[in-house]
């Protein structure tokens, strides 16, 4: 395979420090996203899983620099993303687009569905009226949606329909890496299944790049070509989707798997015991791997030091003392 | 009074609620009959907007009246039918034989009150015991929903808690009652990350079958239902499309609305190689101008002419399998010939 | 495609939802809104209407008739103590009312908006000085600021609109301060960022519209503020000069005769009354339909 790497994140670290309640005490900070490195090819669809808090969300807004950045490198076709200038950070909003989660608040509200999809046009001043009139009603035309309803506002459409309209956003400019943060999670099941059939129709058409983030791991095996299982802010695993669904290595990325509810109640008597213990607070994680007063697995050493991400087989990293 | 009545512990009987709101009625539920057995949980799933909160509020008489207004019906529990109770006859009710958790538990805890107190307090309404021996039956019930360290639990407040636990607190404070009749679950997992969503279904399970409790559980995802029902009901815009026992349903799913629900989710092992989903086009009708024909017409692939007309009746597919479809009503739909939902796209 | 079938069907349930009408349709239903919104009409009718709506001069003196009581002759309302028709000088009144209104709120209105927009959206430092310096303005009376205000300008009806206007700009910026930062977090913010637009659009084109209905709210109620501090600066001697037509000093100059013609001194009172909670009513009830939280 001929692949060409798109974006190169190495040791990326955002932190977020927050206001302390007690008066002189040390600041508290967050490790949102805590020393990451990853690479992402043209045309793959990675997939960004891990449970609430695990710095997802900030991962991606932090590539598309809508976040600071704490210490790191966001190669975006060899180029630091942190270090451009205003104007070529704006040719660079052209090509990375972002798709959000709710289809309510991501939406301007008093602008109609033909402004806001002329607006990223007009920002790049890219084309003429009438062109911008004519991709405004090709691109309506390819999210499923009747540009008949251009002079319509966001709140008259039904929540499906909205995220049709964020994707559309997305495509006015061509761009060709998409960040779609949790962009089904907010919908019916009916309305997320046209969702992911329509951004793999576009991925196929256009050869689009996506980073798709989500908490639902069985949308992101269903999309992804690669994933990446996110545990407090750290990689724990990455692997193809096919390798990932064969053999996931991690403890977590197993309870994962596990604690999904099967969509077959044959056999629910005797599953696996799910994993105890809550999702720890990221201001404070717990020493060495941060995983282990959860892990059924934690030895010793668990407690006193993080395992590093170790390639165990081509393409397939994994955190964890166990396969050291 | 035959043997199978006495297993009952509540039923609908043609229940229909609206709301009459300035932009006309909204028809929520529609001529609804459903039962739940003692010690069965029975799931109502479906997808927004398809009445299943509605119909849960509607037993514990939680609707806003106006706008809402149950049009018809009668609920029936333990013999009594509860739309004719006083407030006060509810309210005692409520709590005592009926509870309720929900899906943000956070807003359903009073955030200046220490959980301990707040559990106590359920016991001391319902029994005349002193605060001290309430605590401590606090504790007993924190320890039976999982909750590490419950004597040290008991000082913290909501807001020190995760979601998780707090919904451990819920559920527990939904047991504090003498006898636990019904607990109502409405999305009792949506707002939690898996792995807690995972501990929370078991621990529902768990408790249902060591207290003989009975459960309504109200959700959207057919994943919920498959790990923790007994039976179900499949809504959609206000009507019952399927009900079944939940291997029944999910082995041979007959409403092609249901198949479409199935066939929507990712995980359905069918999808291991495909890269499309079967998704349902469309999106739901307008529960303002709907009729009375049935909803999922325009979204359905075996629409017909028929389907354009009344509501349809009750088609058996077995025993405990029923379905409400035109479509159904005129084929064989026995498990041996399985219907073919065919693919709804291009 | 099937979908655009589809989107046809749904257009009727579609088109009944719009913003404007269903806030029109809400405060139909709200008695009290509706008193204040026809009080409103009739005074900005009085005003725009003066000459047409009274046969009698405002400012015209006749001694013979001074004090005359109302209900007994052509003079409805009775006169003054220099016998000038006392309706008419109302009405003419509520010509600079709705003047001292309508200049003073947008005085506060467009500095509010600038402040609050500025330090609501850039936060940090600027936030942190624009606000404690708001803080301090706040911390003086209100009358007290406006007199201070009046004091060093020298004393007129456009100063005293001008001190009204200054001295409620503090309201007004944190108000829009309030709801930018509530807006600034939503997604379509960070969404519009993410497709380059500049900080000057994101703030006015973006955010503004959003934040209007508040700021609505506040300038209906401020309208209101506006003219009873206006009666009050009159009434002291830092507004409206004698022989204006001003409630306030119309109010002033006639309390000696309290006691021997209580008309004079309570029908602009009354006028005064009934304006304020004019608008105080129709803001509580635009309030009501505006807050999103109220929608379902």
């Amino acid at each position: 395979m001929n692949m060409e790497k798109i974006l190169e994140v190495k040791n990326l670290k955002t932190y977020f420090t927050l206001k302390s309640d007690k008066f002189g005490a040390e600041p508290e900070v967050v490790k949102a996203v805590n020393d990451l490195s990853f690479d992402v090819m043209k045309g793959e669809i990675l997939g960004i899983v891990g449970e609430s808090g695990c710095g997802k969300s900030t991962l991606g807004k932090t590539i598309l620099k809508l976040n600071h950045k704490t210490d790191g490198e966001i190669l975006y076709h060899g180029e630091e993303v942190f270090n451009l200038n205003d104007k070529d950070l704006k040719d660079l909003r052209k090509q990375m687009q972002m798709v959000f989660q709710d289809p309510f608040s991501s939406l301007n509200p008093r602008k109609k569905v033909g402004s806001l999809l002329a607006q990223p046009l007009q920002i790049h001043k890219m084309g003429s009226k009438q062109e911008i009139d004519e991709k405004i009603d090709r691109i309506m035309k390819e999210v499923g949606i009747n540009p008949v309803y251009k002079g319509r506002f966001p709140h008259q459409f039904s929540g499906g329909q909205r995220q049709r309209i964020g994707i559309a956003r997305a495509l006015m400019l061509n761009p060709e890496f998409i960040i779609c943060d949790e962009a089904v999670s907010a919908l019916d099941v009916s309305i997320q299944a046209q969702v992911l059939n329509l951004l793999l129709d576009l991925h196929d058409k256009y050869n689009f790049t996506y980073i798709f983030i989500a908490h639902d791991l069985a949308v992101v095996e269903f999309i992804s070509t690669k994933i990446l299982v996110m545990y407090l802010g750290k990689i724990v695993e990455t692997a193809d989707k096919k390798e990932l669904v064969k053999s996931h290595l991690h403890p977590y990325t197993k309870a994962l798997f596990d604690a999904f509810p099967a969509t077959n109640p044959k056999g629910r008597e005797n599953r696996d015991p799910v994993l105890m213990g809550d999702v720890p607070s990221p201001i404070n994680p717990p020493s060495g791997c941060y995983f282990h007063p959860r892990c059924p697995r934690a030895m010793e050493k668990c407690k006193m030091e993080y395992p590093p991400l170790r390639e165990v087989s081509p393409g397939h990293k994994v955190a964890c003392w166990l396969y050291e | 009074m035959d043997t199978a009545n006495n297993k009952v512990l509540l039923s609908m009987e043609d229940i229909s609620v609206s709301f009459y709101t300035h932009r006309g009625i909204v028809k929520a539920v529609r001529h609804l009959n459903l039962k739940i057995n003692k010690g069965d949980t029975l799931a109502l799933v479906g997808e927004s907007g398809c009445g299943k909160s509605v119909t849960a509020h509607t037993i514990n008489q939680l609707i806003p009246i106006p706008p809402g207004k149950i049009e018809s019906g009668k609920v029936i529990f333990e013999g009594r039918d509860l739309l004719k109770l006083s407030d006060k006859e509810i309210a005692s009710l409520r709590g005592e034989r009926i509870s309720m958790i929900f899906q943000e538990p956070m807003t359903s805890l009073n955030p200046v009150f220490k959980i301990g107190d707040q559990i106590a307090d359920v016991f001391m309404t319902h029994q005349d015991i002193k605060r001290e021996e309430a605590l401590a039956k606090t504790v007993r019930l924190l320890e039976m929903v999982k909750i590490p360290a419950p004597e040290r639990r008991i000082k913290d407040y909501p807001h020190q808690l995760s979601g998780g636990m707090r919904q451990r607190v819920m559920i527990a404070m939904a047991l504090a009652s003498p006898e636990p009749g019904l607990l109502i679950a409405d999305e009792p997992t949506t707002a939690l990350d898996v792995t807690i969503q995972a501990q929370i279904l078991r621990l529902i399970a768990d408790l249902k079958r060591d207290i003989n409790m009975s459960v309504l559980l109200i959700t959207h995802d057919m994943g919920v239902v498959a790990e923790t029902a007994d039976r179900v009901i499949v809504m959609y815009a206000g009507r019952k499309m399927e009900e079944a026992n939940v291997y029944s349903l999910f082995d041979n799913p007959v409403h092609p609305y249901t198949q479409g629900l199935l066939n929507s989710l990712p995980s359905n092992e069918k999808y291991t190689d495909s890269n499309r989903l079967e998704a349902i086009n469309g999106t739901i009708p307008d529960l303002l101008t709907i009729g009375d024909e049935c909803p999922f017409e325009n979204r359905c692939p075996h629409a017909m002419p028929i389907c354009r007309e009344p509501f349809p009746s009750e088609t058996k597919i077995d025993d405990d399998h029923s379905v409400w479809c035109h479509f159904v009503e005129g084929k064989d739909a026995s498990p041996s010939s399985k219907l073919v939902y065919d693919q709804g796209r291009e | 495609m099937d979908t655009l079938v589809q989107e046809n069907r749904e257009e009727d349930m579609v088109e009944k939802n719009s913003l404007f009408r269903e806030a029109v349709f809400q405060l139909k239903g709200n008695k009290p809104a509706i008193v204040g919104f026809i009080i409103i009409i009739s005074f900005i009718m009085m005003a725009f209407f003066s000459p047409w709506l009274t046969p009698f001069d405002p400012d015209i003196q006749d001694i013979s008739i001074r004090k005359t009581a109302p209900f007994i002759s052509s003079h409805i309302l009775g006169t003054d103590d220099l016998g000038r028709d006392l309706l008419t000088r109302i009405i003419y009144g509520a010509r600079i009312s709705l003047v001292i209104g309508t200049f003073s709120v947008s005085i506060s209105l467009s500095f509010g908006i600038l402040i609050g927009l500025i330090s609501g959206y850039y936060g940090g430092w600027v936030d942190r000085i624009v606000m404690r310096l708001i803080d301090i303005m706040l911390a003086f009376p209100y009358i007290l600021l406006t007199i201070v205000i009046v004091a060093i300008l020298g004393p007129s009806l456009t100063n005293a609109m001008l001190a009204i206007g200054i001295s409620q700009i503090p309201q007004y910026a944190r108000v829009v301060r309030a709801s930018v930062l509530a807006e600034k977090e939503n997604d379509y913010i960070t969404a519009e960022r993410s497709l380059g637009t500049s900080n000057f659009e994101l703030m006015f084109k973006s955010i503004l519209p959003n934040c209007i209905a508040p700021i609505f709210v506040q300038a209906t109620l401020g309208i209101g503020d506006a003219i009873l501090s206006s009666a009050a600066l009159s009434f002291l001697g830092l507004g409206a000069q004698p022989p204006t037509a001003e409630w306030g000093l119309m109010i002033a100059s006639s309390r000696e005769f309290v006691t021997s013609a209580w008309w004079i001194v309570t029908f602009p009172g009354i006028a005064v009354l009934f304006t304020v909670l004019g608008f105080n009513l129709l803001a509580d009830g635009l309030r009501d339909v505006l807050d999103p939280r109220m929608r379902d």
